[in-house]
């Protein structure tokens, strides 16, 4: 009986954040996957990584040598090249993984000044992915420079990639910042609301004036500060303890947030599929785990998609996590801004639309 | 009793596809008394409560609470009533204070967890659980988040099921209280002698249809005028009366 007040629809919506925020830190499931499991991760394999990797790149007898190219490989510390084996030795030494690649720099005379060929093999997988992600931040700057200064560009790139090593953590971290927003995303929402649902939560909560938008919007503004700062510390434990990559210091983890948020809200949609098809509490796990493991083995979270064999490559490359960790690494190691990363975003802005439009299909208040 | 209606229900029908849950139904609950729904399970109780809280749509007919049709002013009627729905947890992990605040906020009322705590004496509670109460501190913790939008009417539905005798007086005494303060309240339950013990007047619900309503005093004299009589003779205490005498009549706290 307060007629003169006027309801506020963000005070509800902020009562029911904090209440889910509060339920969430309590809930020891949610603590172990978004926190524990990842960095739990990254310890062992930091340590099992080493600290600095090398990755052993053959350079084929045709390549051409005297170009900036080859010299700001050859300065990068990780990169080991050889040059001393027979075509032959190599690519015996290449399917056995004793060397991780095979690169042959060729000059053009028209288009593109140069064409890097690049020969990975199955037997050294995980490496792989470190010298993709090397060369593409490579070349990310080489081109930027080039299109201001086609020429003197060799001395200042040389002296950028100097010195930054491309460890295994810079590879781990962000993959374990996906998976964690991948399990919260789907594993919390869907048990969350369907726990709602079923112990008559959400139907005593519509006994009241609140708005529907207000309980969805409420429960994702709680899991987002949730990640965000499961993401921060794992971010700054990685970075002070293990030495991940920053390029660009806070600017990076401002942009990393931005793409978890982006990540989180996709994960929170197949949640709520989950929850709308799940009867009962213990349908919630193998139903979330259809949607998670996959995703977890073929995304790029622990190794390079490139050591699975092409038909299971292209299974990757249909899924969300795939994106979104690839994009959190070009932010992270490669310093790519939000824009840099577009495609990653079209594809995961394809995957919004269709998990949403399934999502109010599926989804039950009742 | 001043014989205002607060709630008018005109030939309510409500169908589950080819089930008819409730027939055309019609009654009026007066402010500020104590009305008890009866019937036995599946007649049609509960989904008459719930169209005239707004949880559920009718297929047809009128319901007015407090001046607001729940066709169109669905949102006022919330904010005029409170709700205890029958077997209906809490948010989890929360313990009754924070349950309190956000209660307060989804009715976007200003009250302090302590103030309605103290309705209900949970006070000590403060710091506990929804699913570590007992089960008459439950029904009163649900009790305390109807009261917070200071309601016109409450609804209880079922709210002494699985009491024990001194928790079920225990709440009766709360009820009255809420009554006394001005509060209308609509119950349902399935002890007869609560009905005739706690309400003003009483609906019996069967098969979707109201077979009677009147006070319970009224409707005991009619059966026992038309000739009615126990078979077995009736003593002038019973064996609750007889366990409330052995066991006492404080409510022990779980």
């Amino acid at each position: 009986m307060n007629p003169t007040k006027k309801y506020s629809n963000t005070r509800a919506t902020l009562a029911i954040a904090i209440a889910s925020f509060r339920s969430i830190i309590r809930s020891p499931s949610a603590v172990v996957f978004s926190l524990a499991f990842p960095l739990i991760f990254i310890v062992v394999f930091a340590n099992i990584g080493g600290s600095a990797v090398t990755v052993d790149v053959g350079v084929a007898k045709t390549s051409d040598t005297s170009n900036i190219v080859y010299k700001v490989l050859k300065g990068t510390k990780v990169i080991n090249l050889i040059k001393n084996q027979s075509t032959e030795e190599m690519t015996k030494n290449l399917a056995k993984g004793s060397i991780d690649a095979v690169i042959n720099i060729q000059r053009n005379s028209a288009g593109t000044p140069f064409t890097l060929n690049i020969q990975y093999t199955e037997a050294s997988a995980q490496k792989d992915g470190i010298l993709k992600s090397l060369l593409n931040s490579i070349f990310y700057q080489i081109n930027s420079y080039g299109n201001t200064a086609p020429q003197p560009v060799a001395e200042i790139k040389a002296a950028t990639i100097k010195g930054r090593e491309y460890k295994y953590i810079d590879f781990i971290l962000p993959g374990m910042l996906g998976f964690s927003l991948l399990s919260s995303g789907v594993f919390g929402t869907a048990f969350v609301f369907l726990s709602l649902r079923l112990t008559l939560v959400i139907k005593r909560f519509f006994a009241t004036p609140v708005k529907k938008s207000s309980i969805v919007l409420g429960e994702a503004l709680a899991r987002l500060v949730f990640s965000w700062l499961g993401a921060l510390f794992i971010i700054m434990v990685g970075h002070l303890f293990f030495g991940f990559t920053l390029v660009h210091g806070a600017v990076t983890v401002i942009n990393m947030l931005i793409l978890a948020a982006i990540g989180l809200i996709i994960f929170m949609g197949f949640g709520f599929i989950i929850s709308g098809i799940a009867k009962n509490e213990s349908t919630v796990p193998p139903l979330s785990n259809i949607i998670t493991m996959p995703q977890f083995l073929l995304s790029g979270t622990f190794f390079a998609t490139t050591a699975f064999p092409t038909w299971l490559q292209s299974i990757s490359k249909i899924l969300p996590l795939t994106y979104l960790n690839t994009a959190m690494r070009q932010v992270a190691f490669e310093g790519a801004g939000i824009g840099d990363v577009g495609p990653q975003l079209l594809v995961l802005g394809v995957w919004f639309i269709v998990v949403y439009a399934v999502a109010v299909k599926t989804f039950k208040w009742e | 009793m001043t014989k205002q209606p607060i709630i008018t229900v005109k030939n309510l029908v409500k169908n589950y596809g080819d089930f008819a849950a409730v027939k055309g139904i019609s009654f009026e609950v007066y402010d500020g008394e104590i009305f008890g729904l009866l019937g036995p399970n599946g007649a049609g109780k509960t989904t008459t409560l719930e169209i005239i809280e707004t949880l559920r749509e009718k297929t047809s007919g009128e319901v007015m609470v407090d001046g607001f049709s729940v066709d169109h002013d669905a949102d006022s009627i919330k904010q005029r009533i409170g709700v205890q729905l029958q077997a209906a947890g809490y948010y989890p992990n929360l313990n009754l204070s924070e349950l309190i605040t956000l209660f307060c906020g989804l009715y976007g009322i200003d009250k302090t967890p302590t103030e309605m705590l103290e309705k209900v004496a949970l006070t000590d509670k403060a710091k506990a659980k929804y699913k570590e109460l007992s089960g008459g501190q439950k029904q009163r913790f649900s009790i305390a988040t109807t009261l917070i939008n200071n309601p016109k009417i409450i609804f209880l539905d079922e709210p002494t099921t699985g009491l024990d005798p001194q928790a079920r007086r225990n709440l009766w005494d709360l009820i009255r209280e809420i009554r006394d303060s001005g509060t209308t309240v609509v119950i349902t339950t399935h002890y007869m002698d609560e009905a005739e013990e706690l309400c003003d007047r009483v609906a019996f619900v069967d098969g979707g249809h109201i077979v009677g309503i009147d006070t319970p005093n009224h409707f005991i004299d009619e059966l026992v005028a038309s000739g009615f009589e126990r078979k077995k003779q009736v003593k002038l205490a019973n064996l609750e009366d007889v366990f409330i005498n052995l066991t006492g009549k404080e409510w022990r706290e779980g």
